[in-house]
């Protein structure tokens, strides 16, 4: 399935140019939008809140802040860089190249989550200039990072090859991922909920990410770690098999 | 020869119920230039499409060099060098960036002394570090076939090269076509421009309504479909083709100041002797004669409109 890398290589590496061509909206403002939450929510309100499971406000927030980025930053990454050769029509070569599809999905995803992780690495190593960090399992903060900058970059792909102009391209962000985070406990424990909300917010998916996360970091967690790890594998299952579904098909990239 | 590409009983029909292609049968030659003539909508770009891996085939097989363009995609695709019709460029790499893009997305290692072969026989390499979005429409034109050389192909598709591009570019691509075909690389190319398949093509294929509907030598099919025409420019009017002369096919000139004889230069019997020796019994006086053979575009517009 894998065995022309020299292609694998050139999406990647043209993926990360423009990444690199592009710093200052890649990397300079999600970094800045990220440190204006740490001030206001950490800063400056988070010294009126008490602890929340033993861990100071400032620093609590900070394993959510960093998934509301990296879910965000993956999925839009990732739809706008397949969604772009099939608005310029480059997508030709990618389509008529040696490649197979698992070559073209793991240079595309794979420069997206590469750039989510960094950025991811980036708004940590920003928030210890803002509250005193401890990271309690590094493996499992870095494993959940690059889980989840995959699983959402794989989401953002299925995104871009859905869809049919830029404005459909920041519909799945702007409607979907930013409310889940918002309201998968980026902010508060999802204990401090009323009971029928506590359910009701189980149904998201979200919540699952940033409680494992959190779990790395501070040892407490909404749901029990292995429940976090394994439905994060399962949405990371999903979008593996929409991949193989649209590659299978054809789905709006051949005629 | 051996054949480079075989299609066979391939169709199309599209989603929206549109069909394409019917069912095509067409065998391409090692080493030869074929050009695919037809008119907008005929099916050539759909058919290319389908041998490059761009549009799935609705029925039918086609080999490059042996290898199924389905189960062996790779070995296939690895041969075939493509040069779309519209211009589909990145905006913002730069030249040698987009070109070493291409070679290495069909797998090949890196090799700057290569493209830069590439660049300079496409007067490109002083643009090599140009942004392609800064780059005139020829220019543009150039990269794409830059890209579609970058991996050395053994098979090269040109679907209307020359649209849109001016005089000295469309020299120097032939001269590149054909140190290509030198160097044994199969050209298939789409064009209008039918002087240019009448230039550059070894055998010509004429497609209309998704069929194949003529597949010959160009030289065979100039001589088999040419006419020539004989026009003998005359001193006085006539209102009508003297009945001395009714045995040859003759038509007047709508100012009645030219007989016009049309024959066939492969015929047996030609009859132009027998035309001149009828016209100074019939005591009819030419001042001026002259010519003309027709082009392959008055072959191909005739056997289109025959079809409609």
């Amino acid at each position: 399935m894998i065995s022309n890398l020299r292609a694998v290589r050139a999406i990647y590496m043209f993926e990360m140019s423009r990444t690199a061509r592009t710093l200052l909206q890649s990397i300079v403002s999600p970094v800045l939008s990220t440190s204006l939450y740490f001030i206001v929510f950490g800063a400056a309100i988070g010294s009126r809140i008490s602890e929340i499971d033993g861990v100071p406000y400032g620093a609590f927030i900070v394993p959510g802040l960093i998934m509301l980025l990296l879910l965000t930053q993956s999925v839009a990454n990732a739809s706008f860089g397949i969604y772009f050769p099939r608005f310029t029509g480059t997508i030709y070569e990618i389509l008529s190249a040696p490649v197979s599809y698992g070559e073209i999905v793991l240079g595309y995803v794979g420069a997206a989550a590469t750039k989510s992780v960094i950025l991811g690495l980036i708004v940590l190593a920003t928030a210890g200039v803002f509250v005193p960090l401890r990271i309690a399992h590094p493996v499992w903060m870095l494993a959940f990072l690059v889980l989840t900058a995959v699983t959402f970059s794989l989401l953002g792909f299925i995104i871009g090859i859905w869809a049919e102009g830029f404005e459909r391209l920041q519909l799945v962000p702007l409607l979907v991922i930013t409310p889940l985070t918002f309201l998968g406990g980026t902010f508060y424990s999802i204990s401090v909920l009323p009971p029928p909300w506590q359910t009701v917010a189980l149904f998201n998916p979200v919540v699952y990410l940033i409680s494992g996360f959190r779990w790395s970091f501070f040892e407490t967690a909404d749901v029990h770690v292995g429940v976090s790890l394994a439905m994060t594998l399962l949405f990371l299952g999903l979008c593996l098999a929409g991949i193989a579904w649209i590659f299978r098909t054809g789905y709006r990239l051949k005629a | 020869m051996s054949t480079m590409i075989a299609i066979k009983g391939l169709s199309k029909t599209y989603d929206t119920g549109f069909q394409a292609l019917k069912t095509i049968d067409l065998d391409i030659r090692r080493g030869e230039i074929f050009a695919l003539l037809g008119p907008n909508g005929a099916g050539k770009t759909t058919l290319i499409s389908i041998v490059c891996g761009i549009v799935r085939a609705s029925t039918g097989a086609v080999t490059v060099d042996g290898h199924d363009i389905v189960s062996g995609y790779r070995a296939a695709r690895s041969l075939i060098g493509l040069v779309p019709q519209e211009l589909k460029t990145d905006a913002f790499e730069s030249v040698w960036d987009t070109v070493s893009f291409s070679r290495g997305l069909f797998g090949k290692p890196k090799n700057p002394a290569y493209i830069e072969k590439v660049l300079r026989e496409l007067a490109l390499w002083d643009k090599k570090d140009s942004k392609i979005m800064t780059l005139s429409g020829g220019m543009k034109r150039r990269v794409l076939i830059a890209k579609a050389l970058s991996h050395e192909p053994r098979v090269l598709f040109l679907d209307e090269p020359t649209a849109g591009v001016d005089v000295e570019l469309r020299k120097t691509m032939w001269d590149v076509v054909r140190a290509l075909r030198d160097a044994g690389v199969t050209i298939i190319l789409t064009t209008h421009y039918i002087e240019e398949a009448e230039e550059m093509a070894d055998r010509i294929g004429v497609i209309d309504k998704g069929e194949i509907i003529l597949v010959e030598d160009k030289a065979t099919l100039m001589r088999d479909l040419g006419r020539k025409q004989l026009t003998l420019n005359l001193n006085r009017r006539l209102d009508a083709v003297p009945d001395a002369l009714a045995a040859h096919a003759l038509t007047l000139a709508e100012d009645g100041k030219a007989l016009v004889y049309s024959y066939d230069t492969q015929g047996e019997h030609i009859g132009i002797a027998a035309l001149l020796q009828d016209l100074s019994r019939a005591g009819l006086e030419f001042h001026d004669l002259h010519t003309t053979q027709s082009s392959l575009e008055d072959i191909f517009v005739d056997l289109v409109r025959q079809r409609r």
